[in-house]
């Protein structure tokens, strides 16, 4: 066995085996920082399979900022773990459901992504020879050269998504006091202090 | 003819040494470099700083360190002990592995990533689960607070450092760091370094290199004044150590990547001159005065003024260069399209 598939083992399991320990848990918190170590043998596993730039990109975006945001809330909740454990028997079998249903789409799309016609076609068509360019460079050129527009157009409904959630939620409330910045900025000596001369033994 | 060297056991020696050896070098310099930390904050506020142990007391770290090592392990009643174990551990290993990319000199660097200049800014993004991790462990209202100020402050100013870090990739045209060096190397020694095309980004890489490794003035999630010391005040002993070293080693780091991203590395300043890793340690040490000085010079932020920097200052200035930079790069302006001219 080479050196290369005692990795990917290493990384598999150490990938199902704590995806295991994520729904097992009891403390929320752990469960987060086991996902984390799922996210981090996910990327080892790209880079086994020669995708650096994912494994990265999967790092610093999942890993580095929005597990540390998840992180952040479940830390803050303060939940009775007890009484989240007592509905436990009575949800598994909808639970088993939703399990069932995922595992058969999954199938579905990876049988589908394996035969399909339509997706073989697709998929000769975008994919560079990898000896010329790196998995960076590839990736460069499909999202902001052949497929520029389409990268644009989304990017522009995710943004319109984060004003309309920004707007929805942000409220002005009166009465309030208000930093300003460039009025703290611009307050000088001349406005706020005045020297008084007084005399000894009178006061002001 | 294969010899032993090939095989796997042979390179996996080879990886090992070479990890060994700048591990063990790093360490050694980080001990010589804390004692210069203390004796530049000392000369600023007119003391004397450490001078007792060894001459000079230029032994000081090390009696530190023993004195770290020998002392007793506390763990809080209430804390959840693995993960207060593991949250030291973690700050010190992360701070240690990101070395493995960084060039010293042409050639002398254990792995030459593809993605070099990524690998570092992910594991400098993970950088914040030490603290985090540490905070929540200890179970206790200082610890918890100084985490979450950290989590907030370290996510927000990675954002202008990956931007700034852009700037340097469009006008390199790679991400691997030797590249980077590489194409800094040009017939007017200092003077075709990024330093000069990306002026702004310097003073903004420095800034935001602060905030990112906790360093004063943007040291609040260990503000000794409100949160005695934030996440660490539930540590002693070797944990506590590994915490301080995992510190000090990102902040060396961060000093190597601006030597690196702007300084031209290994490249000797003057035409002429041979380069080597000589010029790649002393321009990391000046960094690392800077880094002193500031720690000496500049009082404390406060929160609210941190993220406004970060979000509303840095964020813009950082955006706005990598748009000016990327109009530069494509018209082939003298500096920014190194990729295009060769230097």
């Amino acid at each position: 066995m080479d050196v290369a598939a005692i990795a990917f083992y290493v990384f598999s399991a150490v990938a199902v085996g704590a995806a295991a320990l994520v729904v097992i848990s009891k403390n929320p918190v752990h469960s987060v920082l086991w996902l984390i170590t799922v996210f981090a043998s996910c990327a080892g596993l790209f880079v086994l399979s020669g995708a650096e730039f994912v494994a990265m990109l999967l790092i610093i975006v999942y890993v580095g900022a929005v597990m540390v945001l998840f992180l952040f809330v479940v830390m803050m909740i303060d939940v009775d773990f007890a009484k989240l454990r007592a509905g436990f028997a009575k949800f598994l079998p909808l639970g088993a459901v939703i399990g069932l249903v995922l595992l058969v789409e999954l199938v579905l799309v990876i049988g589908v992504w394996t035969f399909g016609e339509t997706a073989l076609e697709s998929r000769a068509a975008v994919a560079p020879a990898l000896e010329d360019v790196s998995n960076t460079r590839a990736l460069g050129r499909l999202i902001y050269t052949d497929y520029v527009l389409l990268f644009q157009a989304s990017g522009l409904v995710l943004f319109v998504a984060m004003v309309g959630a920004i707007v929805l939620t942000h409220r002005r409330r009166v009465g309030i006091k208000r930093q300003d910045v460039l009025a703290q900025m611009y307050r000088d000596r001349a406005q706020s202090v005045e020297l008084k001369n007084v005399k000894p033994g009178q006061g002001v | 003819m294969p010899t032993f060297w090939d095989g796997h056991l042979g390179q996996f020696t080879i990886i090992l040494g070479q990890s060994l050896a700048v591990v063990v070098s790093l360490l050694l310099s980080l001990a010589f470099l804390l004692y210069m930390d203390r004796k530049v904050w000392a000369a600023v506020q007119l003391r004397r700083g450490p001078n007792v142990v060894g001459p000079f007391g230029l032994l000081q770290s090390f009696a530190d360190f023993l004195k770290f090592v020998l002392k007793e392990v506390v763990i809080p009643a209430g804390a959840d002990k693995w993960v207060f174990l593991l949250a030291p551990l973690i700050t010190f290993v992360l701070a240690t592995v990101a070395w493995v990319v960084i060039p010293f000199a042409d050639g002398w660097v254990v792995s030459d990533l593809n993605v070099g200049i990524l690998y570092i800014f992910a594991i400098s993004s993970l950088g914040v689960y030490g603290v985090i991790m540490g905070g929540w462990a200890s179970n206790s209202k200082y610890p918890f607070l100084g985490s979450l100020r950290s989590a907030a402050q370290m996510v927000s100013y990675e954002v202008s450092i990956g931007l700034i870090i852009v700037g340097v990739l469009i006008s390199t045209g790679s991400l691997n760091l030797t590249d980077i060096v590489r194409a800094q190397d040009g017939r007017f020694g200092a003077l075709s370094w990024y330093w000069l095309p990306h002026l702004p980004m310097v003073v903004l890489f420095f800034v935001s290199a602060l905030a990112e490794t906790n360093r004063p003035p943007f040291d609040l999630p260990e503000a000794e004044s409100e949160l005695v010391a934030g996440y660490q005040v539930e540590y002693s002993s070797t944990p506590y150590l590994l915490f301080m070293i995992g510190e000090y080693m990102s902040i060396v780091l961060m000093c190597a990547l601006m030597t690196i991203l702007f300084f031209g590395g290994w490249l000797s300043p003057i035409p002429g001159l041979p380069d080597g890793v000589l010029w790649f340690a002393l321009k990391v040490v000046a960094v690392f005065f800077m880094f002193a000085m500031v720690k000496a010079i500049v009082p404390r932020y406060r929160y609210d003024q941190l993220m406004r920097l970060g979000w509303k200052v840095f964020l813009p200035m950082s955006l706005g260069w990598v748009v000016i930079t990327a109009f530069l790069a494509q018209l082939q302006f003298p500096g920014y399209a190194r990729w295009a001219i060769g230097g």
